[in-house]
């Protein structure tokens, strides 16, 4: 009986203590630093509508989210959120690519091999390859949807007009990533396939040759092609495509909101 | 005369009897307009200075007009003039309907959420199942019959059947993406009901079907030396 009244006074202590602690953190300047005034890791969430404010407004998602939107602009069935899916997809294929460039080297000599290497003696090497595979045709259907997502709801009408032009640029991105990405496994596929797809490029007037000459790093493709297609795919046009996403959410919140009538 | 109440009449009444005790002489006094029923009752809360101010206007009114409501002191008795009667709408420029918003947490950001869990729960459970393409090391001197582009480009690629690599390859792609960056402002209809878009509709339809139709033959219906087949005779030429 002493015993058990004694474990439950340490363990009552320890309790006690721990909360101290979490106190003492909450009133530490560096917990203050890191969180806004009115954010909900200073002050506790309880369901309210000023809590729920304060959600949006203390935190990050404020870049991206304004505090309220019009209660249609939340039904799944008028977006089925494929502009949102296309972003998710699109972070997802960012972590799965920083995976696979761990074990992966733009060479002719070692690419095909590494990919072989990533895929039977590197855990979980097999399954993030698929999942980038997969996510990035996934991205491919679904930009492509959200485009006739929006074209059908005529959701591209003033003054949403650019952000439409800002949208199709997205989709030219979208598929130029999926395309370098393509050479990348340096196997029968990627080589023929883009083989085919860059001899259509030399067929532009006046410079389709140079266009090809500068994408390919010669007259034909090689080793040199695989290093500018993979600078291309892991840096440039993220960033490129990054960026075009960036106004493409300011011009959705600034032409009148997700979605819906204005 | 309006009703007062019973108990506040017994509390005035008493009140009075008491302030009469005090001061003597000058209760009878005090009691007469009281006694009139227009004079305020509780005289004794107030100090004396401040209640000697307000007599001048109450004593000027009170014997005027009996009953009406006597206040102010301006040419008709009126403090405030009405100048004029202005509505709300030609001095306030109300550009904002009311509407109805919700907050986005928990409304959107839940919705969100449980999209993401779901297309990234397809995509693992998809990934497992199922494993990406990898096919024998490249080899310039074996050429794949057929060789296919990436699903996205086989329309472009069965244009080639038809037409100079001009034309397919650079000339109609290239018009379709600039009519595409075109629609808003070229579609000058301002209606965004299906019914009053019928054209608009119509031309994107045919367009996205035009496209879908030829990446599925490119797709499908391709087979060695890119010549016509069927997939259920010859099998499926087809990589992702």
């Amino acid at each position: 009986m002493a015993e058990e009244n004694g474990k439950k006074s340490t363990g009552q202590a320890l309790q006690e203590r721990m909360g101290q602690m979490g106190e003492q953190m909450k009133g530490s300047q560096a917990w203050a630093s890191i969180f806004r005034p009115g954010s909900i890791f200073r002050k506790g969430y309880s369901d309210s509508p000023r809590n729920r404010s304060y959600v949006i407004m203390n935190s990050v998602l404020y870049h991206l989210h304004p505090v309220k939107v019009k209660r249609h602009a939340v039904k799944v069935s008028y977006t089925l959120c494929l502009g949102g899916l296309s972003f998710f997809l699109f972070i997802l294929l960012t972590v799965t690519g920083i995976f696979l460039m761990f074990f992966y080297r733009p060479t002719a000599a070692q690419a095909w091999d590494d990919i072989q290497i990533l895929q039977t003696a590197v855990g979980f090497g097999l399954l993030v390859r698929n999942m980038h595979r997969w996510a990035a045709h996934l991205m491919v259907i679904s930009v492509f949807l959200h485009m006739a997502r929006v074209f059908y709801h005529g959701a591209y009408k003033p003054p949403r007009e650019f952000n439409w032009v800002i949208g199709v640029m997205l989709l030219q991105f979208t598929l130029l990533l999926s395309f370098t990405g393509y050479l990348l496994p340096w196997d029968q596929l990627a080589l023929w396939a883009v083989t085919v797809g860059t001899n259509m490029m030399g067929f532009t007037p006046v410079f389709g040759q140079q266009v090809r000459f500068v994408l390919l790093g010669g007259v034909e493709i090689g080793t040199d092609t695989l290093l500018r297609w993979y600078v291309l795919h892991v840096l440039m046009l993220p960033f490129v495509l990054v960026i075009f996403m960036a106004i493409h959410f300011w011009r959705v919140r600034k032409d009148g909101g997700i979605s819906g009538p204005l | 005369m309006t009703e007062i109440p019973e108990h506040l009449r017994k509390r005035a009444e008493e009140a009075r009897a008491k302030a009469a005790a005090a001061q003597g002489g000058d209760a009878p006094a005090a009691d007469a307009p009281a006694a009139s029923g227009d004079a305020p009752t509780s005289g004794d809360k107030i100090p004396v200075n401040l209640l000697d101010r307000t007599t001048p206007a109450s004593g000027q009114t009170a014997p005027a007009g009996d009953g009406a409501p006597a206040m102010g002191s301006g040419p008709d008795g009126h403090t405030q003039r009405l100048l004029t009667v202005v509505k709300s709408g030609s001095i306030q420029d109300v550009k904002m309907t009311p509407q109805d918003k919700v907050h986005v947490w928990p409304h959107l950001l839940v919705i969100e959420f449980l999209a993401a869990l779901a297309i990234t729960l397809f995509t693992t459970l998809f990934s497992i199942f199922v494993n990406a393409p990898l096919l024998e090391l490249a080899d310039f001197n074996k050429t794949p019959n057929p060789s296919k582009a990436p699903w996205y480009f086989l329309g472009l690629q069965e244009l080639l059947t038809m037409f100079h690599p001009m034309v397919a390859g650079v000339t109609i792609p290239g018009m379709g993406l600039i009519l595409l960056v075109m629609a808003p402002y070229m579609d000058k209809n301002p209606s965004k009901k299906p019914e009053d878009r019928k054209f608009a509709i119509s031309l994107m339809t045919v367009h996205f079907m035009f496209w879908a139709v030829l990446v599925m033959i490119g797709s499908f219906f391709r087979g060695p030396g890119f010549n016509f087949v069927f997939p259920w005779n010859a099998g499926l030429f087809f990589e992702l």
